[in-house]
C-alpha cells in the first residue's frame, strides 16, 4: 500500500459542507413558513373557538368579523393610522435630534451633563402615563402634547446609548488624535461620532418603538377632541360601543406599524453598518 | 558590557534630560532618564514589564508631561513631526485602508489629491496597494499592522514611535515585519524608537538597546549594535548575532537583579 492510496477524494465540496449547505437552505425556509404556520393556526383555531362555544360578537368577534370590520371601516381606520404614524415618527425625529443632540453636548461640556444627566434619568424613570394629564392641561395644542408625551419616552435611550458611543472611543486612537493634533471637533466629527454609531443605532431601534407607545398613551390620555382621532383612541371609543371587531382591527394595525417601524431601523442599522462592523458580520456555523 | 564610540555627526533629533515621571504621589514610572536621539537612529527599549517603556514614549510624544526634566527638540521641530505604532493595529474600523493612511493628511487639511501618491507609494512599500479598498476587518493581524506602520510612515516624519508593536503576531509574520520594516526605514530615512520585550528583536533591528529596569522605571545600560545595514537573514543566523543576543540578554538579567 502506497500513500498514494490515500489521496483525497475528487469530491468539489466535502460531506460536513454539503450537510451544512443543506441545513443552511432549510433554516432560510422554515425562517419564513414557521411563524406564518403558526399565525394561520392560531387564527384557525380562534375562529372555532368562536364558533364552537358560540361566543356573540361583542365578547369575542370571530377573525372574519375583525377582517370584515379592517376592510369595511379602512377609511377610518387608515385616516387614524395616518395621525398615530405621524405623531410616532415626528417624535422619534425629534428623540434622534434631542437625544443626540443631548448627548454631544454632555460629551463636549462635562458641567453640562453633571448639571442635566439626573433630570434626563427623572424624566426617563416617571411613568409617561402620569405625566399625560398634566402635559395636556399646560399645552394647548394637542398635537404639540403628543408629540412632547412620545418624545419623553423616547428620546432617553437615544441619549443614552449615544453617551456611551461617544465615550468608547478607542484610547489608542484617540492618543493618536491627539499626537496628530487634531481639533476638538476633528475628534468628535471623525473619530467620536463613527465610533458612536452603533451604540446610536442600537438606541434608535429602542426608541423607535418606545415612540409608538408614547403616542398611543398620548392618543388615549388626550382623548379625540380637535385634531382628530388617532387608533389608539379609535380603539378607546370603539371600546365604548363594544365594537370589539373595530377593536382588534385597530390593535393590529398598531402592531403592524410597531413592526414596521423595528423592520425599517434593523434595515437602516444593516446599511450603515454592515461594511464594517462586527455586529453585521456573517460567520460559518 | 559592549561599548563603542558615542562619537556621531548626524543631526541631532530629541533630547531627554534627567526626566522623572511620577503618577499620583509615589509611583515612580521613570526615574532620571537620559537619552539623545540622532537622525537616522534606530533605538529599543528594552526591559522588563513596568519599567516605564510606554512611559516614555508617552512623554515623547507630549501626551504626558514630565514630573521633572525637559525633553528638547532639535531645530524648534516638536511632537507635531511624529508618527506612532501601537501594540495593537488601531485602525478605525469604519474606514478603508487608504482612509486610514490618509488620516494624518486629513488631520492636518491636506485635501487627498496632494498627497494621494504619497499615500500609495507607502501602500505599496508595505505590500498592500492591492487592499487599499479594504476594511481592516477583512485583513490579518500582519496585513493591519502593515497598514498600521503604512500610516505612520506616510507623512515622512523625522521620529517614528512603536510601542512592542509586533508583540501580538507570530514568529513568522514578526521576521518578515522586522526584515521589512528595516527595509522601509531605509528606504524612508526616519529615525525610530522602538518599544520591546524581545531581546533577538531588538537585536536585530537596532544600533542602540536601551535595557531598562523596573521599579523604578530606569536606564541601566546602553548597548550599541555595530553591525552594518541592510541586514537581513544572513545576520540573524551569524555568530556575531547570537554574540551581541547573548550581551544583551546578560545585560538584561542585570536589569531585573538575578545576574
Ligand atoms: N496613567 C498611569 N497612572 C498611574 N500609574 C501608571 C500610569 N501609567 C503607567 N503607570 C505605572 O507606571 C509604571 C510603568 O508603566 P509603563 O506602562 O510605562 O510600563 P512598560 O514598560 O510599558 O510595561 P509593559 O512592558 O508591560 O508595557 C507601571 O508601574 C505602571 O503601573
Ligand atoms: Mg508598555
Amino acid at each position: 500500500m502506497s500513500l498514494a492510496d490515500n489521496s483525497p477524494v475528487t469530491a468539489p465540496v466535502d460531506v460536513e459542507e454539503r450537510q451544512r449547505a443543506r441545513r443552511r437552505r432549510l433554516e432560510q425556509i422554515a425562517r419564513y413558513t414557521l411563524p406564518v404556520l403558526v399565525m394561520v393556526l392560531a387564527i384557525w383555531l380562534w375562529d372555532r373557538i368562536v364558533v364552537w362555544n358560540e361566543i356573540p360578537h361583542y365578547i369575542l368577534p370571530g377573525p372574519g368579523r375583525v377582517w370584515a370590520s379592517l376592510t369595511g371601516d379602512w377609511s377610518i381606520l387608515y385616516e387614524a393610522a395616518l395621525l398615530t404614524a405621524k405623531t410616532t415618527i415626528l417624535a422619534l425625529i425629534l428623540a434622534v435630534i434631542g437625544g443626540a443632540g443631548l448627548a454631544i453636548l454632555f460629551d463636549q461640556s462635562k458641567l453640562v451633563e453633571m448639571s442635566l444627566y439626573p433630570y434626563a434619568v427623572i424624566l426617563q424613570v416617571t411613568p409617561v402615563v402620569a405625566i399625560a394629564p398634566l402635559i395636556f392641561i399646560y399645552v394647548e395644542n394637542k398635537t404639540v402634547g403628543m408629540l412632547l408625551c412620545a418624545w419623553i419616552v423616547a428620546f432617553f435611550p437615544v441619549l443614552s446609548s449615544t453617551t456611551l458611543g461617544l465615550k468608547s472611543v478607542d484610547h489608542n486612537l484617540r492618543d493618536l488624535y491627539k499626537i496628530y493634533g487634531a481639533t476638538r471637533w476633528q475628534q468628535l466629527w471623525m473619530l467620536q461620532l463613527p465610533s458612536a454609531l452603533p451604540y446610536f443605532l442600537g438606541g434608535l431601534k429602542i426608541a423607535g418603538g418606545l415612540s409608538l407607545i408614547g403616542a398611543v398613551v398620548a392618543e388615549l390620555v388626550a382623548g379625540t377632541g380637535g385634531v382628530g382621532a388617532g387608533l389608539a383612541a379609535r380603539i378607546q371609543e370603539a371600546g365604548y360601543r363594544l365594537n370589539i371587531a373595530r377593536m382588534f382591527a385597530a390593535l393590529s394595525m398598531i402592531a403592524a406599524m410597531g413592526v414596521f417601524i423595528f423592520a425599517a431601523l434593523s434595515v437602516l442599522s444593516y446599511a450603515l453598518l454592515h461594511k464594517w462592523h462586527e455586529s453585521a458580520i456573517k460567520r460559518e456555523n | 558590557m559592549l561599548q563603542t564610540t558615542p562619537l556621531d555627526s548626524r543631526p541631532p533629533v530629541l533630547r531627554m534630560a534627567g526626566i522623572n515621571k511620577t503618577f499620583g504621589r509615589d509611583v515612580v514610572a521613570l526615574d532620571g532618564m537620559t537619552l539623545s536621539v540622532n537622525h537616522g537612529d534606530f533605538i529599543s527599549l528594552l526591559g522588563p514589564s513596568g519599567c516605564g517603556k510606554s512611559t516614555a514614549l508617552r512623554l515623547i510624544s507630549g501626551l504626558i508631561s514630565p514630573t521633572a526634566g525637559r525633553i528638547e527638540w532639535a531645530g524648534g521641530q516638536s511632537q507635531d513631526d511624529l508618527g506612532i505604532v501601537f501594540q495593537e493595529p488601531t485602525l478605525m474600523p469604519w474606514a478603508t485602508v487608504v482612509e486610514n493612511v490618509y488620516l494624518p493628511f486629513r488631520l492636518r487639511r491636506q485635501p487627498y489629491g496632494s498627497v494621494k501618491d504619497e499615500i500609495l507609494e507607502v501602500l505599496r512599500l508595505v505590500g498592500l496597494e492591492q487592499f487599499q479598498n479594504a476594511y481592516p476587518r477583512e485583513l490579518s493581524g500582519g496585513m493591519k499592522m502593515r497598514v498600521s506602520i503604512a500610516r505612520a510612515m506616510a507623512t515622512h516624519p523625522r521620529l517614528i514611535l512603536m510601542d512592542e508593536p509586533f508583540a501580538a503576531l507570530d514568529e513568522i509574520t514578526r521576521h518578515k515585519l522586522n526584515n521589512d520594516l528595516l527595509e522601509l526605514k531605509a528606504k524612508i530615512g526616519c529615525t525610530v524608537i522602538f518599544v520591546t520585550h524581545s531581546v533577538w528583536e531588538s537585536v536585530f533591528l537596532s544600533d542602540r538597546i536601551i535595557v531598562m529596569a523596573a521599579r523604578p522605571g530606569r536606564v541601566i545600560e546602553e548597548l550599541h549594535v555595530d553591525a552594518p545595514y541592510p541586514r537581513g537573514e544572513e545576520f540573524r543566523t551569524s555568530a556575531e548575532y547570537a554574540g551581541y543576543c547573548r550581551a544583551t540578554s546578560d545585560a538584561l538579567h542585570r536589569a531585573m537583579g538575578d545576574r
